[in-house]
């Protein structure tokens, strides 16, 4: 008996490697779609962040001999009616889609919960107030709001993560605000108070867990909608102003215009528009059955 | 007798649709009970007879849109009823622990068990993550999980429904609480299982001198494992008394017809089991007299008048029934 009392500290679980090392592990084992979605993913925000490194021209380096040339080794995705690099511009175009996607969806995502989780945990009037704030705002198109709050404001990375953040928090609140609401009506929370706990604690402790997986496809999800939103306004002048290069400017200005005689400059920036936004799905898709517990193989 | 440790005079709850145009349901009515230090009280009535709705009253946990009317509930000399909310708490699962029917969704799936008993402690005695932990591995192996110090990284899932119940137990008396509450903690088990678990809660009880308060409508579990008994019905208490003397000569007709409804092992086995006609009551329009009245084999006028009083009696005993003066339940 005094040994198993002398073993108690010891026996707490050990933990040889660190978290996100063994995380990685099981991402790469169980989930492979997940994983190359993540290696996909961390390509292109790497290449975004080095793109000044990366990218053999200048992003506004006009040559005009060489203007709409197809693919080719001098210029690998060829080049627009500028003669620029479309390499280039596709390269530093991930800096500012990451940018805007990323943060925005992460500003979404806080908003979401915020508002989710305080309306459904809360109830009573709070909940009936902000739910029809909520729907008041929802019953604008969004094209219509953006439209206008931009031509206020004025065209700008900061105004459009901004406005995309709170555009799609707010409407993702309705979803959060669902998971809170069964969650909250299930006997761990009310065990919950019963030990005691404050509404703060329950919050971050009980509810905050358990909707996690609504909110990391949530947030996955709305980086890939974010990105499609800003290359929308962007097509309607009201993004990031040109020359600076976005996917979505790229594809509506350029791409359009030449369409015929330059479908590469189109291909390029919807190609990696796709190819991002679906990496972030399935990498989110991974994340979420990795961090319930009852997924985990015992 | 002792000083109680947890007095309830005259409770009234009721659960009632906010703006009034639906008559309020009478989930608790005039309720008085007392427990004492170390002593187990089991509440037994069918669904709907107010006893899980008084257990959660004890610390006002009632569920929206019920409220508590009126009434005073003293733990330890302090009316719980009259605490802020800060007080609340430092009393729920601190001095009052409780432990809930359901031990299926009881515990938070997301997170591991060690956490899970080590909450309590850290919220109430403000103990650092690892001294809480190792307290845990305590607590767990008290309530005889194998291998507790391996299974605290365990999640719910993995444990089955009894091993669940006792992860609760051990939760529930982490603090080392003076007054255990029991909500049917066994029925949802197998009924292997579930004998196993009352002895655990008994024993565990026992040797922290905690008083129990254990729900059921199993009149089996509450002559095994309770001191004194309370018979809900309609929202009151019908009749309450030491449990060997309830069981050997029941008072009231309700109790009397529980009783006579149970399977017995010994005496004539073949014939059928006596049952109790008519429907429990409605809470939200119980009759002006006793809510027994209308499944009642000795119903006179006065019942229907007015509720009968709960009249003490000799030996601790105490029961709510105009008849038996006068000689005839």
């Amino acid at each position: 008996m005094t040994t198993v009392a002398a073993a108690a500290p010891d026996a707490l679980p050990v933990r040889d490697q660190p978290r996100w090392w063994r995380f990685t592990v099981r991402l790469f084992r169980t989930k492979p779609l997940g994983a190359a979605g993540a290696v996909v993913f961390a390509i292109f925000l790497f290449s975004g962040i080095f793109a000044g490194v990366l990218a053999p021209y200048g992003i506004n380096e006009t040559d005009l001999v060489h203007r709409l040339e197809p693919p080719s080794r001098q210029f690998l995705l060829g080049t627009d009616h500028l003669g620029r690099d479309l390499f280039s511009r596709v390269l530093m175009g991930a800096r500012l889609s990451m940018i805007v996607g990323f943060c925005a969806a992460a500003l979404a995502t806080v908003v979401s919960i915020v508002i989710g989780v305080l309306s459904g945990y809360l109830g009573g009037w709070f909940d009936m107030l902000t739910q029809r704030l909520v729907d008041a705002w929802m019953t604008f198109p969004d094209l219509v709001l953006l439209i206008v709050i931009v031509s206020v404001v004025g065209p700008g990375i900061t105004q459009i993560v901004i406005i995309l953040g709170l555009l799609y928090g707010i409407a993702g609140s309705r979803i959060v605000r669902g998971a809170v609401t069964s969650v909250r009506e299930h006997v761990y929370t009310h065990a919950a108070q019963s030990i005691g706990a404050g509404t703060f604690h329950i919050l971050r402790r009980h509810i905050l867990p358990n909707v996690m997986p609504v909110v990391i496809v949530l947030f996955t999800t709305r980086v890939g909608a974010v990105i499609l939103s800003e290359a929308a306004l962007s097509f309607l002048g009201l993004g990031v102003p040109p020359p600076a290069p976005t996917w979505g400017g790229m594809l509506s200005g350029d791409g359009r215009t030449y369409l015929y005689l330059g479908p590469w400059l189109a291909l390029a920036p919807g190609i990696c528009l796709t190819v991002v936004v679906y990496a972030a799905n399935v990498f989110g898709d991974a994340l979420r059955d990795l961090l319930d517990p009852r997924m985990r193989g015992t | 007798m002792k000083e109680a440790l947890l007095r309830i005079d005259d409770l009234n709850v009721t659960f009632g649709s906010r703006f009034g145009n639906r008559p309020k349901v009478r989930a608790v009515t005039s309720l008085s009970l007392e427990v004492a230090p170390g002593e187990t009280l089991a509440i037994v009535g069918e669904s709907g007879s107010g006893k899980s709705v008084t257990a959660l009253s004890i610390l006002r946990l009632i569920p929206e849109p019920g409220r508590i009317e009126s009434g005073s509930i003293l733990f330890e000399g302090r009316d719980l009823l009259a605490l802020d909310d800060a007080g609340i708490r430092s009393v729920r699962g601190n001095r009052i622990a409780m432990i809930f029917q359901e031990p299926m969704s009881s515990l938070n799936p997301v997170l591991t068990i060690g956490r899970q008993v080590a909450e309590p402690l850290r919220l109430h005695r403000r103990l650092k993550r690892r001294d809480a932990m190792e307290q845990a591995v305590l607590h767990l192996r008290s309530v005889a999980i194998p291998d507790a110090g391996k299974r605290l990284g365990d999640y719910p899932h993995q444990f089955s429904g009894g091993m669940r119940q006792r992860v609760m137990i051990a939760m529930a008396l982490a603090c080392h609480p003076r007054l255990l509450i029991a909500d049917e903690p066994t029925t949802a088990l197998d009924v292997t299982v579930q004998a196993q678990i009352l002895e655990l809660l008994k024993e565990r009880t026992r040797e922290a001198d905690s008083a129990l308060i254990l729900i059921t409508h199993d009149l089996g579990v509450v002559a095994r494992y309770a001191d004194r008994v309370a018979v809900m019905y309609g929202g009151r208490i019908v009749e309450s008394g030491p449990a060997a003397a309830l069981y050997a000569d029941p008072r009231h007709p309700y109790t009397q017809g529980l009783l006579r409804s149970v399977p017995r092992l010994e005496g004539d086995c073949g014939g059928r089991l006596d049952s109790i006609d008519g429907q429990p009551p409605d809470l939200a329009a119980l009759p002006p007299g006793c809510a027994f009245a209308p499944r009642c084999p000795h119903t006179r006028d006065r019942c229907r008048e007015a509720p009968p009083p709960l009249e003490s009696a000799v030996g601790g005993r105490a029961w709510a029934c105009y008849g038996y003066e006068e000689g005839v339940a």
